[in-house]
């Protein structure tokens, strides 16, 4: 077997294993070096990282040999061997580049944005500073001043040229991301070129100076070329030509360390691109680079930012400059107007994936209808879609015309819309354009999603689902939409859920407050706030379930399930477990069902928070918020994660600062790993966000959807989310709190309700003719010393 | 051979759309009252799953007919007939209703 050797591991190393991986590379034995201490991970989202986002990009496929903290420092061509070890057949060089550093006075005291561990070192040193300046108001520039402004800094942006991203903004789109910028109180120094730092003192040319505890530079970057003496390109880089290939016909280069054809490119999609092409050669291909696509969508603090194509170029251009909204749009075509050649967008970027799409071709109309959003954009067969994947327009209507029918079963099929989303709106366009009808109606009752009909209930303050059908509805329902209105209405509302026809839309678990079973009996569950529980208590249980003759299980939720019981004997069993101090445990309900928790500092020797007291605290106030799915919760102690937090709608993993919060688990049938949301907050902001998460969710997902498939269906995922719930991007917060504060003051047990109330209990009957008859055909055997059905 | 009727409840005690359990001799009836007021009467036992639970499914309509779901695996049957509109050839029996002075009387045979 051959030897292969990739030099880095960032993510044109990641996707170049992927490439290999899929063109069945398995006569290469391949091996990593990686420099860092950590598989590759997403550096184009490095800033979300502040915001506990995951970056992992999957790590290795199988089969391929990763040696973290092993870069390469040295190559013998003439023997193929690294580091004196490590023979080789073909080297890939995947380096990428260092942040490049100004040589001024001072500046070996600053900070670069390049790595985790870069920004470990921000974090440090922002904590507990005032000001913050970044040196570059280039896109990593204003990446890492949002950092700054996110950890509370007083930020400041100091860039040599005239105007902020002068790569690829012009002036006059410059000058609108600014006026974004200094509105969110980040200050902007254009045209002004650093001489030194001291003592937290940054002096201009000009003379002037800027106070400055944390300065991070972020001038660009410079290819990492040194490791093999190989042809440079004008500006360094490896000198490669169209497949990438070196002078060394057994070495290769790809992603910012490679000057493809003398031209170096400092973004992912290139580096992508090239990634493939060696991937395409190792296994026997003929595959070349086109010339890479350097269209770039970015949000950057908010403000959106896309330049396309060759905006620099020369030839007739269109521009709106709009001050009132703040948006700038640039489109550049050739002399005779017939073609696209590339164009700017601040401030709003929707026609960026249409108009990028038209590249090389003519505009569909008008320039100014287009920009304005008034023509919608035809796109030819061979129209890159997906720039990420490379995916074009006729392979994603192929796709169409096999069978996928919605974006997920495009992203599963083609690839596009994987990567960076930003087509995502466009394959939902062409889903349409194919004649998919992309019903969002909940039944033959309702045209309207859940989300309207939550959105009707509540602005309409609707509390009755017969006005409800007859105004947005049809016929009398049926078991989707009745149980999907009464949990509406229990949402909005938290009222006792079996009065009135409320009665007549609950599923048979919630209209008798228990679980059904196979044989028509049902099961109880009382609440054991996050599994803690006197002997006393244990005890009653215990009791209730010998005098009932019920079959005793613990759950895995850390509580005490009993099985068998009666409709008519529901009454007695939760009048003993009421007397006793229990409650309902929601088992029945779409529902907050149970908090999971390890024992905690309390008594681990390794915990490093009471995740006992915040478990039980979370599931006395979430108790009975009816939801369109079950909630799952759980909270551990320290990062031994007992508790199997990751796994649940919401989890709760101490640190020694505080809490960690992680969002959309799930076990089930999909599992999923919960996301990290939150990192080292106090439990008064973790709590916040929680309210906020559910309620966002009771408020915005599909009937039956777990947090899992909400996330991950959600547009823009996890940062969208963010901006929801944390900046209050939709200004739904203060509803949000106010939902949950109604709810925690209203919550009424539904056991209690019920037996204080001889009308209520009317329904716990066998029989209507014969109360106190049991159903004769309730029959039971013996296993294991319980009884079970027969 | 002449109808027997018996006498169930009366009436209000069936909240609209949703059913009550009746024991008949040894039959088990699901009764059902509908939002206009109609009251049907078909077997108790699910026929797929085998308990006695129908009268504790969720009332509604499929199209123009009234419908009750079974509230173990939500098969779908039509009130009128007890033919069940999710699985074909599957179907329950139903049984005479009426109202009488406001009394609920079904006839089983």
């Amino acid at each position: 077997m051959k030897h292969l050797v990739i030099a880095g591991y960032g993510m044109v190393a990641q996707r170049f294993l992927e490439a290999l991986t899929e063109r069945d590379g398995t006569h290469w034995q391949v091996t990593v070096l990686a420099e860092e201490h950590r598989p590759a991970y997403d550096r184009v989202r490095l800033t979300s990282w502040f915001e506990g986002a995951e970056l992992d990009l999957g790590g290795p496929p199988p089969g391929v040999q990763v040696r973290l903290g092993t870069p390469a420092i040295q190559v013998d061509r003439e023997r193929k061997l690294i580091n004196g070890e490590i023979p080789y057949d073909a080297l890939v060089l995947a380096t990428g580049s260092r942040p490049f550093v100004p040589p001024f006075p001072g500046a070996e005291s600053c900070l670069v944005y390049r790595t985790i561990e870069d920004l470990e070192a921000m974090r440090a040193a922002a904590s507990g500073k005032k000001t913050g300046v970044v040196l570059g108001g280039g896109l990593l520039g204003l990446e890492a001043a949002n950092a700054l402004r996110g950890m509370g800094l007083s930020t400041h942006v100091v860039e040599f040229a005239p105007r902020l991203m002068p790569m690829q903004v012009d002036e006059g789109g410059g000058a609108i991301l600014k006026r974004h910028i200094d509105a969110l109180g980040v200050t902007v120094h254009t045209g002004r070129g650093c001489v030194g730092v001291d003592r937290h003192i940054m002096t201009f040319a000009d003379g002037g100076t800027l106070e400055a505890d944390v300065v991070v530079i972020a001038a660009g970057i410079r290819p990492r070329d040194e490791l093999v003496d190989l042809p440079k390109g004008p500006r360094g880089g490896y000198l490669v030509d169209e497949s990438c290939a070196t002078e060394d016909p057994a070495i290769w280069a790809i992603g910012e360390c490679a000057a493809l054809q003398g031209v170096c490119y400092g973004l992912v999609a290139p580096g992508y691109a090239m990634a493939e092409v060696v991937a395409d050669r190792l296994t026997g291909g003929t595959a070349t680079m086109a010339t890479p696509d350097t269209s770039t969508k970015l949000k950057l603090l908010g403000v959106d930012v896309a330049s396309f194509g060759t905006p620099f170029a020369e030839g007739l251009d269109v521009v709106i400059t709009d001050q009132v909204t703040g948006v700038y749009a640039k489109l550049l075509l050739t002399d005779d107007a017939q073609t696209l050649l590339g164009g700017i967008l601040v401030g709003d970027a929707a026609a960026y994936p249409s108009l990028r799409a038209c590249l090389g071709g003519p505009l569909p109309a008008s320039p100014l209808s287009v920009l304005s959003g008034q023509t919608s954009t035809p796109l030819n067969d061979g129209a890159q879609v997906c720039s990420c994947h490379a995916v074009t327009k006729a392979q994603v209507t192929n796709a169409i015309t096999l069978g996928c029918a919605d974006v997920p079963a495009l992203k599963e099929c083609t690839k596009a819309g994987t990567g960076c989303g930003s087509c995502v709106p466009l394959l939902k366009q062409l889903l349409t354009e194919c004649g998919v009808q992309q019903s969002k109606a909940l039944c033959e009752h309702f045209d309207l999603s859940r989300q309207e009909l939550f959105d009707v209930i509540r602005v309409r303050q609707i509390t009755s689902f017969n006005l409800l059908i007859a105004e947005h509805g049809r016929g009398r329902g049926c078991d989707i939409c009745k149980p999907a209105v009464a949990s509406i209405l229990a949402s909005m509302s938290n009222g006792y859920i079996l009065d009135g026809e409320q009665a007549a839309l609950q599923d048979t678990n919630d209209h008798f407050l228990a679980n059904i079973q196979r044989d028509g009996t049902y099961s109880v569950v009382p609440r054991i706030p996050g599994g803690e529980i006197t002997p006393d208590k244990l005890i009653v249980v215990g009791e209730v379930a010998r005098d009932f003759g019920l079959y005793t299980k613990i759950t895995g939720g850390q509580r005490i399930d009993l099985f068998g019981a009666r409709v008519e004997q529901l009454p007695q069993i939760w009048r003993r477990l009421v007397d006793a101090g229990f409650e309902s445990g929601h088992a029945y309900g779409k529902a907050l069902r149970t908090v999971k928790s390890c024992v905690g500092s309390t008594w681990c020797r390794y915990g490093v928070q009471d995740s006992v007291r915040l478990a039980i605290e979370l599931e006395l106030r979430y108790r009975g918020l009816r939801a369109p799915h079950k909630i799952k919760s759980a909270v551990s102690g320290c990062a031994r994660e007992c508790a199997e937090a990751r796994s649940k709608d919401f989890g709760v993993i101490a640190t020694e600062q505080g809490w960690n919060l992680y969002v959309g688990g799930n076990g089930g049938f999909k599992p999923r790993h919960a996301d990290l949301f939150l990192t080292d907050v106090s439990t008064e902001d973790l709590i916040r966000t929680i309210d906020r998460f559910l309620m966002y969710y009771i408020r915005t997902a599909d009937r039956l959807q777990r947090t899992a498939s909400w996330i991950e269906a959600m547009e823009g995922g996890l940062d969208h989310l963010r901006e929801v719930i944390i900046d209050d991007s939709l200004g739904l917060c203060a509803e949000l709190d106010a939902m949950i504060a109604r709810h925690v003051e209203s919550y009424a047990d539904e056991w209690r309700e019920t037996l204080d109330d001889p009308q209520r209990l009317a329904r716990f009957v066998s029989f209507v003719n014969a109360p106190d008859t049991p159903d004769p055909e309730i029959n039971f055997t013996f296993e294991r010393g319980q009884k079970v059905p027969r | 051979m002449k109808t027997q009727w018996t006498l169930v409840c009366p009436l209000e005690r069936l909240q609209p759309e949703r059913g009550a359990a009746a024991l008949i001799g040894s039959i088990q009836v699901a009764l059902i009252r509908t939002y206009d007021g109609a009251v049907f009467a078909i077997d108790n036992r699910d026929p797929l799953a085998g308990a006695q639970v129908m009268s504790r499914g969720i009332v509604g309509s499929r199209g123009d007919a009234p419908t009750i779901a079974s509230p173990l695996h939500k098969q779908v049957y039509d009130l009128r007939t007890g033919e069940c509109l999710d699985v074909p050839g599957v179907s329950l029996p139903t049984y005479p209703v009426r109202c009488n002075g406001g009394l609920v009387e079904v006839a089983v045979s």
